[in-house]
């Protein structure tokens, strides 16, 4: 019963982040209400014991990445609210509702038929069982390191890499030119 | 441990609806902030379904998979906020609509 109430509670929360994010019509608002479905995502990371992932989706996305969208909001100028009224093409919006809905229902069927087909039999879970038949607290980290610095070891130093391009190449293109460089492009 | 009242499939379909929402805001809005938080939308919905299936194959991996998922949308948002800052700057109440053309 209480793994039903969590997961309704996490459910209204992150729908309703996303339903924020897509209508807000100021930037910020939208960044608020993304919070709000990150941390609804994280408890459902819990509910699923990925305890880790749950608190690098807190730390690295509510954390991180919606303060980088403010900071870029808040750099930009915060007063410039998207006027929601102005339609540029007459169908649009009646068209991303019906493919999108038509995305859910493909899913929704592909998940049951999926299900109704399938003769895997389900694993046990993934909370890992000490000697005594107890559950570690500590089993989801020391599992998950394990697979990540055995099987894929090489992507996460790929990802290290990744990482470093990303940093250089943001700095290259937030930086404001200087006006030699203006000057030798003019010339 | 899995005998629960809430089965693999609602998240999956909690995740297709997640995923649904995102993709009508890519669709919808113009602000290219707002975009890129709707791709975060969609992405979240993707890691949702591979931490439900993680649980049901009683398989790490999934949860593998979805570390380096946030890695990669974290060098995404950084590079494409970096583009979003070198464009409104030069031009500050652009849309997506008035960036169809490579020209700066």
């Amino acid at each position: 019963m209480m793994e039903l109430f969590v997961f309704v509670v996490a459910a209204a929360m992150v729908l309703g982040g996303a339903i924020g994010v897509i209508v807000s019509k100021h930037p910020v608002h939208a960044a608020l209400s993304l919070i709000l479905t990150l941390f609804g995502v994280a408890v459902l990371f819990v509910a699923q014991e990925a305890n880790f992932l749950a608190a690098v989706q807190v730390i690295v996305y509510a954390g991180a990445i919606v303060v980088l969208f403010l900071f870029v909001i808040m750099l930009l100028g915060v007063d410039n609210a998207e006027n929601l009224r102005i339609e540029p093409f007459k169908i649009q919006r009646p068209l991303a509702a019906v493919v999108s809905v038509a995305v859910f229902a493909l899913v929704v069927t592909a998940v049951f038929v999926a299900r109704d087909a399938s003769t895997a039999a389900t694993g046990t879970g993934l909370e890992v069982l000490g000697d005594d038949g107890t559950p570690i607290h500590d089993g989801n980290i020391k599992a998950l390191a394990r697979d990540l610095f055995s099987d894929h070891v090489l992507a996460f130093e790929l990802t290290s890499v990744l990482l470093v391009i990303a940093v250089v190449g943001t700095v290259l293109l937030a930086r404001k030119p200087r006006k030699a460089d203006l000057q030798e492009v003019g010339s | 441990m899995l005998a629960s009242i809430v089965t693999t499939e609602w998240y999956l379909v909690l995740a297709a609806m997640l995923f649904s929402i995102g993709m009508v805001g890519v669709m919808v809005r113009r602000n290219p902030l707002v975009l890129f938080m709707c791709i975060e939308l969609m992405l979240n919905a993707v890691n949702l379904t591979f931490v439900a299936f993680a649980r049901q194959n009683g398989d790490i991996g999934g949860q593998t998979t979805v570390f380096f998922v946030m890695v990669v949308a974290a060098a995404e948002v950084v590079v494409g906020l970096g583009i979003i800052v070198a464009i409104l700057r030069r031009r500050p109440t652009a849309t997506t609509d008035d960036l169809a053309e490579l020209k700066g």
